[in-house]
């Protein structure tokens, strides 16, 4: 059996990083109904700035510190500039926006910074713990921490506290929010602001496993917000549950079945479940208002 | 009317920046971005570079070097629309570029059709086999690469070989070849593993191979996932002995690695890598070594191989319209096939009418990682 | 004398291809203006899905893709006419779109756009995995179509470039005549309606499921011929053609310019296509720029670039 543990070690490590993508959709989502395709970028960003600060001379925590507070700031940018003033668009122009916003950025962050590939150490050195005949590095512990708890952090926020409880009634229902005393653009800036965070605080995780570049959003907001879709979308144990399920599904596939089939599995199996649940795995049933 | 406006701009811009007469126009369509941004990067830098230095020296037979190059992005499609750009409009007599393989193919109809020399920088075997007339590369071929790698294993007594490669372009054409030439080389191939160009982990791929018993493991692949492919083959603490492609061609990759996991692996790679060891008397040293220092000067960034295949590029261009004499897009073909004895990074290039490649295996050193550095393998 | 919008929209088309030709200075221009027809012509097909019905799709690339494919394999592998193929192509791409789309037709919003790029993601997949057939993610060779050379022989001296254009620019045409006069259908009325309130539709008795079913299979085809029309004019073909980017591109083209007319579609595809050859001199920023302009448009010409611009130009002459 040491070898399925293997595959689960490393579904997991995946997993974990797909899942904190997937959490920085639920979060905007949740505030707004907007998908943001951009949640790569900040992942990207908060590698970028965190190798490029690093490398300036800071230390690795300040450096790390320093990239989730930029990209936190660009979330709220994002927020005022783009998806603010595209209130009320259909879903299609939403999309076009934020991948319009994903391209920018990328853009910018090939010109601020440069097109190679980058990496910094890992935080508890590269010896590999060994279990049962598998092994897991310090880091990949890092990343699945990082999911556990920016996963019970939101959970915490959405159902104890009232600016989370904030956050979903703005969602479902912007009108009524603000008629209850919500400021509402308020929740939108503090969403991005989140999102865009935890988006940073994953590339700094993964950063020492997964490597960064100008361009590695892309493919990791397509398995974020497969994931997220997959799990329900706007649903914190959605994403988390999405995420490493995703995961293992991958490395499952790539261990029992083919390698060169593993990305096509995943998206069978989310195509299944679409198929028999519409919404996702937890998401919520919706009804079509007339 | 806005197709006229856009296009008379486009013009008008190109107009600007574009030649004066006299001046020699040569071509380049290279991905500076998309995903194969970072060889295409390098090659686009040395390419600037290189131009402004010969223009500075005074040009090719007395006239400068109007470069005209267009970042293709790694698209075929836009790639071929750039071909036709090249040809149609910019008039150019040369043209270096298709840094992918899927990007040059494309290229290639265009200019077998208008009859311009073209000299690709990508790796595969299908770019100059069958030879087209009018196609040349600098880069060795990953058939090749498989060769040196094989007849290395060979001498280490390792017969059973586990393969792992990417899903792209580079590390499934390398892939195919090595399969095709492992019988001949004495080796069986036991195990066959694929990862994505940006996954992150592929312990269950060498999970695999660890249990299929191979006594080596050759990683065709380029980019990021080397690194990672060499940081799980530690993890695992398989015992197999772990051999790079020339898909890794700069001192980036052992940073990426880590020069703990890196120490050991072996991988065939031009002589630009190791520029400081080369003998004294290395016809190849001063080529490289001018060249490594004038790349890391200009953009503080380590040298690639990739670099290095647009600079044979040029200067096989260069010493081709020297001889011809002439800028005239059939004769600099003719001179470029007639090249023999070219020094470049890559090696002795020697062209002939069947031969547009021109390089042979001992072009390739074997290389060996030690404590974060690269060491020629005697 | 007034033109009904269907016979403005193909009168503007027709003199568009018929005179552009005139102010081209070189072979470059025809080869750009016969991208801008291929991409018009899936785009129109978007136009059928996005602007008629109301449905999303990232994963249309894919279908360009299989019509691509078809004239790269089929040919060569199974003997079968080079000007067959494409036809082939588009069939197999309408019984795909008919099996696929029953299920994913029934998902909504981001739920159908997942669905959709996950199936445009297992096309390019198949493109890239299956070497043997493919050719793998180095592309494959595209037999010639001896349609040129036919051209020629008619008395017809065009360049390859020249004779796509024409070429293109005649199927376009052919595609929108389709497209316009689906609109004016009762199957375009019934696509217009569930694209207002599905629920309103189908109370009013509309086979909701049925209509967006056609209206998918529809935009497949349009997707597919246009794949077939570019392996045909490139000769040489890679997975890219069916990738996600290409997928967006689509969409992007369609809503940029204005999905709900063919006009604007078309109009959106030659800006696209247009944009990177233009932004040459500052390739450096094209990312940049292109992402600002999706941006720009959507927030503030939300109906598209053309009808946008048609208001100015009526609101100024009122």
């Amino acid at each position: 059996m040491p070898e399925l543990l293997q595959f689960l070690f490393s579904g997991l490590t995946v997993g974990a990083v797909y899942a904190l993508v997937a959490l920085g959709f639920t979060i905007i989502y949740n505030a707004s109904d907007v998908v943001n395709f951009a949640q790569g970028e900040f992942v990207m960003l908060g590698g970028m700035i965190t190798v490029f600060a690093h490398a300036a001379g800071l230390p690795l925590l300040l450096a790390a510190g320093i990239a989730i507070a930029a990209t936190a700031v660009i979330g709220v940018a994002l927020n005022k500039l783009a998806i603010e003033p595209a209130r009320g668009a259909p879903v299609v122009s939403l999309i076009i926006i934020t991948i319009g916003a994903s391209i920018f950025l990328r853009g910018v962050a090939s010109l601020v910074f440069d097109k190679q590939i980058h990496r910094f150490p890992a935080f508890s050195g590269d010896a590999p713990f060994r279990i049962g005949g598998a092994t897991i590095l310090p880091q990949s512990l890092w990343v699945i921490a990082g999911g556990v708890a920016v996963f019970i952090a939101l959970w915490l926020f959405f159902t104890r506290t009232l600016t989370g409880k904030a956050v979903l009634a703005t969602s479902n229902n912007r009108l009524a929010a603000q008629l209850v005393g919500i400021n509402t653009n308020w929740v939108m800036t503090l969403s991005f602001a989140l999102s865009a965070a935890i988006g940073a605080l994953a590339g700094v995780l993964a950063t020492p496993i997964t490597n960064t570049s100008y361009d590695v959003g892309i493919a990791l907001a397509l398995k974020g917000f497969a994931a997220a879709m997959l799990g329900g979308m706007g649903n914190p144990k959605g994403a988390l549950v999405g995420g490493i399920l995703l995961g293992i599904l991958e490395a499952l596939t790539a261990g029992y079945l083919s390698s060169q089939y593993k990305d096509a599995a995943a998206f069978i199996v989310i195509l299944l479940v679409l198929f028999i649940m519409p919404q996702g795995l937890f998401g919520a049933r919706q009804t079509e208002r007339v | 009317m806005t197709i006229r406006t856009l296009m008379s701009t486009a013009a008008a811009l190109t107009a600007l920046a574009g030649p004066a007469l006299a001046d020699i126009n040569i071509g380049a369509s290279i991905s500076e971005t998309g995903p194969a941004a970072f060889l295409g990067d390098p090659e686009a830098k040395t390419l600037r570079m290189e131009v402004e230095k010969i223009n500075a020296e005074g040009g090719i037979i007395g006239e400068p070097i109007n470069l005209i190059m267009y970042d293709d992005g790694g698209d075929p499609n836009k790639a071929r629309t750039f071909a036709t750009r090249l040809v149609e409009d910019d008039e150019v007599v040369a043209v270096i570029g298709g840094t992918t393989t899927g990007t040059t193919m494309a290229m290639v109809p265009v200019y077998e059709d208008a009859e311009i020399p073209f000299i690709s920088l990508a790796g595969a075997v299908e770019i100059i086999e069958p030879v087209k007339e009018f196609v040349f590369k600098t880069p060795h071929t990953d058939r090749m690469a498989c060769e040196k790698i094989f007849e290395d294993m060979a001498a280490r007594g390792f017969s059973r070989i586990g393969m792992i490669s990417g899903s792209d372009g580079f590390g499934k054409s390398m892939q195919a070849q090595c399969k095709d030439v492992a019988e001949a080389s004495g080796v069986e191939i036991v195990a066959d593993e694929v990862y994505g160009p940006q996954d992150a982990d592929m312990t269950p791929q060498l999970t695999n191979i660890k249990g299929s018993g191979a006594e080596a493991i050759l990683n065709s692949g380029m980019g990021q996932g080397p690194a990672v492919v060499t940081r799980n083959h530690t993890q695992l603490a398989i015992d197999a002995p772990l051999y790079q492609s020339h898909g890794v061609a700069s001192k980036q990759f052992i940073e990426l690695a880590g020069s703990e996991a890196a120490e050991g692996v072996r991988l065939p790679a031009a002589a630009l890598l190791v520029a400081d060891q080369l003998a004294e008397d290395d016809p190849q040293k001063p080529v490289v070594v001018g060249y490594r220092d004038g790349y890391e000067s200009e953009t503080g960034e380590d040298v690639s191989t990739f670099g290095g295949h647009a600079y044979d590029a040029l200067y096989i261009l260069k010493a081709a319209i020297e001889s011809a004499g002439s800028t005239e897009p059939a004769a600099i073909r003719d001179a470029i096939e007639a090249t023999s004895g070219f020094v470049g990074t890559a090696g002795e290039v020697n062209f002939s009418g069947d031969d547009h490649l021109g390089l042979t295996l001992d072009a390739f050193e074997m290389l060996e990682i030690k404590d974060g550095n690269w060491t020629i393998v005697e | 004398m007034r033109l009904s919008p269907r016979a403005t929209t193909l009168l503007v088309l027709a003199v568009l291809i018929a005179l552009s030709p005139l102010m081209f200075p070189s072979n470059f221009y025809y080869r750009v203006g016969s991208l801008i027809f291929m991409n018009g012509l899936a785009v129109t097909g978007m136009v059928i899905l996005i602007g008629y019905a109301g449905q999303i799709s990232l994963g249309h690339a894919g279908f360009s893709g299989i019509g691509a494919y078809s004239c790269a394999i089929m040919p060569v592998q199974w003997g079968i006419h080079p000007l067959l193929a494409p036809l082939l192509g588009a069939a197999i791409s309408a019984l795909l779109a008919w099996l696929v789309g029953r299920p994913i037709l029934r998902l909504k919003g981001y739920y159908l756009a997942v669905a959709t790029l996950g199936f445009g993601i297992l096309v390019y997949m198949v493109l890239m995995n299956e070497a043997a057939l493919t050719g793998g993610p180095d592309g494959i060779t595209v037999a010639d179509s001896g349609l040129p050379d036919l051209a020629e022989a008619a008395g017809l001296d065009l360049s390859n470039s020249q004779f796509w254009y024409w070429m293109s620019g005649l199927v376009l045409l052919a595609g929108a005549w389709l497209a316009l006069n689906l609109y004016d259908s009762p199957t375009g009325r019934a696509l217009r309606a569930l694209h207002g309130s599905e629920v309103a539709a189908r109370t009013v008795g509309v086979d909701v499921a049925r209509y967006k079913l056609q209206a998918f299979v529809i935009s497949a085809v349009y997707a597919s011929v246009a794949g077939s029309l570019l392996a045909l004019q490139n000769k040489f073909i890679t997975p890219d053609v069916a990738g996600y980017m290409h997928s967006i591109e689509l969409v992007t083209m369609t809503v940029l310019g204005g999905a709900h007319s063919v006009l604007g579609a078309v109009f959106g595809a030659a800006i696209l296509t247009m944009l990177p050859q233009v932004l040459t001199v500052f390739a450096e920023y094209e990312h940049l720029l292109l992402g600002l302009i999706m941006m720009l448009v959507m927030i503030f010409l939300r109906d598209g670039l053309l009808p946008s611009l048609m208001r100015l130009i009526r609101g100024k002459s009122e």
